[in-house]
């Protein structure tokens, strides 16, 4: 009677859930890469570890908390936590811009010595966390694991298929929708805001207008570190903790923020959706599906896997360069400058 | 006169490293300090010369890495006859789609429906390519497993691994180039990071050209075997020779224990010196080679387009050539070195190629060097490479110093000191950072002659 659901619950379960959440942490992450882009003009190659960093002191003050027998009942006590990672980044990227970044606004240097800086600075945040917490995994969830789990949802619908809901994944969409929105009314609505976006579209222009541009610097970095403390904050939850991963999250971040277009808050949510999506859909093997929806002859033998998993960086890389050769300013006209 | 001071410091440092901790160190550091010199001078072309931001460095010295297996080790005839064929029809498979795509998207542009004639053909390509791709492979790495199950490589001397290396570094090189140049430098730097991730990814997954994570071990030698020197009659009569005053007064059965004693500590050294040797005179060839090319008209016309791509342009110059042929030429050096890496480690491992340690710490060479001069390149290989060593122990010690306080037992301090080997990464980015920001030319600034 409902036979034709099960492909449906399936490709549900394995591609849509895992798309979607994957996206919205990618679009948190090149969120704060493009605000950085669009006000300081350079590409902050730190951007990774400084998710790590902030996912770091979230998951020690977890810990404590725990220690403290403190506990959100269902939801993951790394929310509690949560606001003094945020807080610690804050200070440390305000740190690293007065101490170093400030420097090289007041003599003008190119973007590149920019972009240098923020490669000696990816290397000070790496050593650091290397020292504190350890290059291994971590797993800091505690809480309900699931919302629904795969078997109870068979039992419930008569489903051969089961969709397994995890509270991360429906956290992680539900803290991105909120957080997106609040963003853009941020910078649509509220003076800063305007200043902010006055100050990414010309800069020199806005300078004689009075905007006071070391203060838009400040509250750039501020919407980075937050951004990018609950981007990695949700990822660990979702998945798990380890430094090297959230290195290596700088290029499908990368390839969002410019498939969007750099500097386009906008963009860089829509690309991290479709990062994220052909991810997904390339590497998932689609053997199954086939079962339900190919007639009995024509089952094919193989996985009907696109890509293996180990291959998912060529995705977000071969999306890059297609861009770069079509549309270099990205979908939404980014800054090519 | 500054370039003679900072090596004469140098030397004093690997010296000093040869008596307080032992000589077997210090020319371990020696041949290391030698590979990442000749990576620097790679990198230096690209940056110092003419500006070009490559994030890449990982990957081209992995190419390398391959290089020196596929020229070095003696193929595996089984797997060729079981796969060989096949494998040849895959790459001719990949070949001809690449080539279909281009010439129907060259053919097509700017009509209606290119997009979905392009995929279309990428598709199908894609999907013969497969088709074909997974038996063979399939058949490749069945054939004994657990020691090949790959198809070896040319079985010639691995010294022409150094040469192969760096062509496949080239040749990456000019398909990357082709691409990312001519976009603003920040497109270069990711398009750069991506490449290499693909390469490690590439060289960890295909087993059937690499054995991937299983790892490739015992790659021949340029140089004699230990085992070999201490068997031969003219090495026991050098040492006799070497350390005469040290077996002089001792007979009998003292004198054969110290003189075995000797041989077995010497052979090791003196491997470790033919290795240095070797590199040393690849190390002067490159650098001869690279500090004639600076001072030619080229190399000026190099940093004219560095210092002001549009009026070089306007003068005539082939802005997008050149930069095109500079990429090529540093990643071929960086390939080398890659090549020379392996040889030294005597094995290939996919798993250790990290970007912290082959792209990032090649960069603060060159960075803290100077970049645009290649003595600069080179003292900062050393330099950088002797503090990336010695921050190791030089850290736990100090940690070991700064919590001696607290009890032997105490969890903390065990922590501590077990991750106090990460600290060098903060003292390397704390090294770069002081250097842009204090002294921008770094160790040997580049020279700008008053004309």
């Amino acid at each position: 009677m409902v036979e034709w659901l099960n492909p449906l619950i399936l490709m549900a379960n394995f591609v849509l859930l895992p798309g979607l959440v994957y996206g919205s942490q990618l679009a948190l992450g090149a969120l704060g890469i493009t605000l950085v882009f669009g006000i300081l003009r350079f590409s902050n190659f730190a951007h990774g570890d400084t998710m790590a960093f902030g996912t770091m002191v979230t998951i020690l003050f977890t810990w404590l908390l725990q220690s403290w027998g403190v506990s959100l009942g269902p939801l993951p006590t790394a929310l509690l936590a949560l606001p003094i990672g945020i807080l610690a980044t804050v200070l440390f990227l305000l740190g690293t811009d007065r101490l170093v970044y400030r420097h090289y606004r007041d003599v003008n240097a190119k973007p590149i010595t920019f972009l240098m800086a923020s490669i000696g600075i990816m290397f000070m945040m790496n050593g650091l966390i290397r020292f504190v917490i350890g290059p291994g995994d971590q797993n800091f969830l505690d809480g309900e694991r699931f919302i629904i789990k795969a078997r109870e949802f068979k039992k419930l619908t008569g489903l051969d298929e089961g969709l397994a809901i995890r509270t991360s994944q429906v956290m992680t969409v539900v803290v991105t929708i909120i957080l997106v929105i609040a963003l853009f009314w941020f910078l649509q609505r509220t003076k800063t805001g305007k200043a902010m976006r006055a100050y990414s579209d010309n800069e020199t222009l806005a300078r004689l207008s009075g905007i006071d541009p070391e203060r838009v610097v400040r509250i750039t970095w501020i919407l980075a570190a937050g951004l990018a403390t609950i981007a990695g904050v949700l990822y660990g939850l979702d998945k798990s903790f380890k430094p090297f991963t959230y290195f290596q999250l700088l290029l499908p971040m990368f390839a969002a923020a410019i498939v969007g277009g750099l500097g386009k808050p906008i963009g860089a949510i829509v690309g991290g959706f479709i990062i994220a999506f052909s991810e997904v859909m390339l590497t998932y093997a689609y053997k199954k599906l086939g079962g339900y929806i190919l007639p009995e002859e024509w089952q094919p033998d193989g996985l009907l896997q696109l890509l293996s998993t180990d291959y998912k960086f060529a995705i977000s890389f071969v999306i890059l360069v297609v861009v770069l050769l079509v549309r270099p300013t990205g979908i939404f006209k980014g800054k090519v400058v | 006169m500054r370039a003679l001071v900072a090596f004469a410091i140098m030397a004093g440092l690997l010296a000093a490293v040869w008596h307080v901790q032992s000589p077997t160190v210090a020319l371990g550091m020696l041949n290391l300090c030698l590979i990442s010199a000749i990576m620097a001078l790679g990198v230096n072309i690209q940056w110092g010369y003419a500006g070009l931001f490559n994030v890449g460095i990982m990957g081209f010295a992995a190419l390398g890495g391959v290089a020196a297996v596929l020229v070095s080790k003696s193929p595996v005839g089984e797997a060729w006859t079981a796969g060989g064929a096949e494998i040849g029809i895959t790459l001719l498979c990949f070949v001809a789609t690449i080539a279909a795509t281009i010439f129907v998207h060259r053919k097509t542009r700017g009509r209606r429906g290119h997009f979905f004639l392009v995929m279309l053909v990428a598709v199908i390509g894609y999907l013969a390519t497969r088709h074909f791709y997974g038996p063979a492979t399939d058949a490749i790495e069945s054939v004994n497993p657990g020691k090949t199950g790959y198809l070896g490589g040319l079985g010639l001397p691995i010294i022409f691994s150094w040469i192969v290396g760096g062509l496949f570094a080239a040749g990456a090189a000019w398909l990357v180039g082709k691409i990312a140049l001519g976009l603003r430098a920040d497109y270069l730097a990711i398009a750069t990071l991506g490449i290499s991730e693909i390469i490690v990814a590439v060289l960890k997954n295909e087993d059937w050209l690499t054995r991937g994570v299983k790892n490739v071990t015992g790659l021949p030698r340029p140089v004699p075997y230990e085992v070999d020197l201490q068997q031969s009659d003219w090495f026991r009569e050098k040492v006799e020779g070497f350390a005469a005053d040290k077996l002089a007064g001792l007979t009998g059965d003292a004198k054969e224990d110290m003189l075995s004693g000797l041989i077995t500590e010497y052979s090791g050294l003196f491997v470790k010196l033919c290795y240095a040797g070797l590199f040393t005179c690849v190390l002067i060839v490159i650098l001869t080679l690279c500090v004639l090319a600076l001072n030619s008209p080229w190399g000026r016309m190099i940093r004219a387009i560095r210092d002001n791509e549009v009026a070089a342009e306007a003068m005539g110059k082939d802005v997008k050539g050149r930069h095109l042929q500079i990429f090529v030429l540093g990643s071929a050096v960086v390939g080398i070195a890659g090549a020379m890496l392996t040889t030294l480690d005597g094995q290939f491992t996919p798993g250790t190629y990290q970007p912290l340690r082959f792209t990032f710490l090649i960069w603060v060479m060159v960075v803290v060097g100077g970049s645009g001069n290649n003595l600069g390149a080179v003292i900062g290989g050393f330099f950088i490479w002797f503090l990336w060593v010695e921050a190791e122990p030089a850290g736990k010690w100090l940690i070991d110093a700064a919590t001696s306080g607290m009890a032997a037992d105490s969890g903390l301090r065990l922590h501590l000191i077990d991750n106090a080997q990460h600290m060098r990464v903060f003292v390397m980015g704390l090294v770069l950072l002081l250097v842009m920001r204090f002294t921008p030319g770094g160790i040997l600034p580049e020279r700008v002659k008053a004309r």
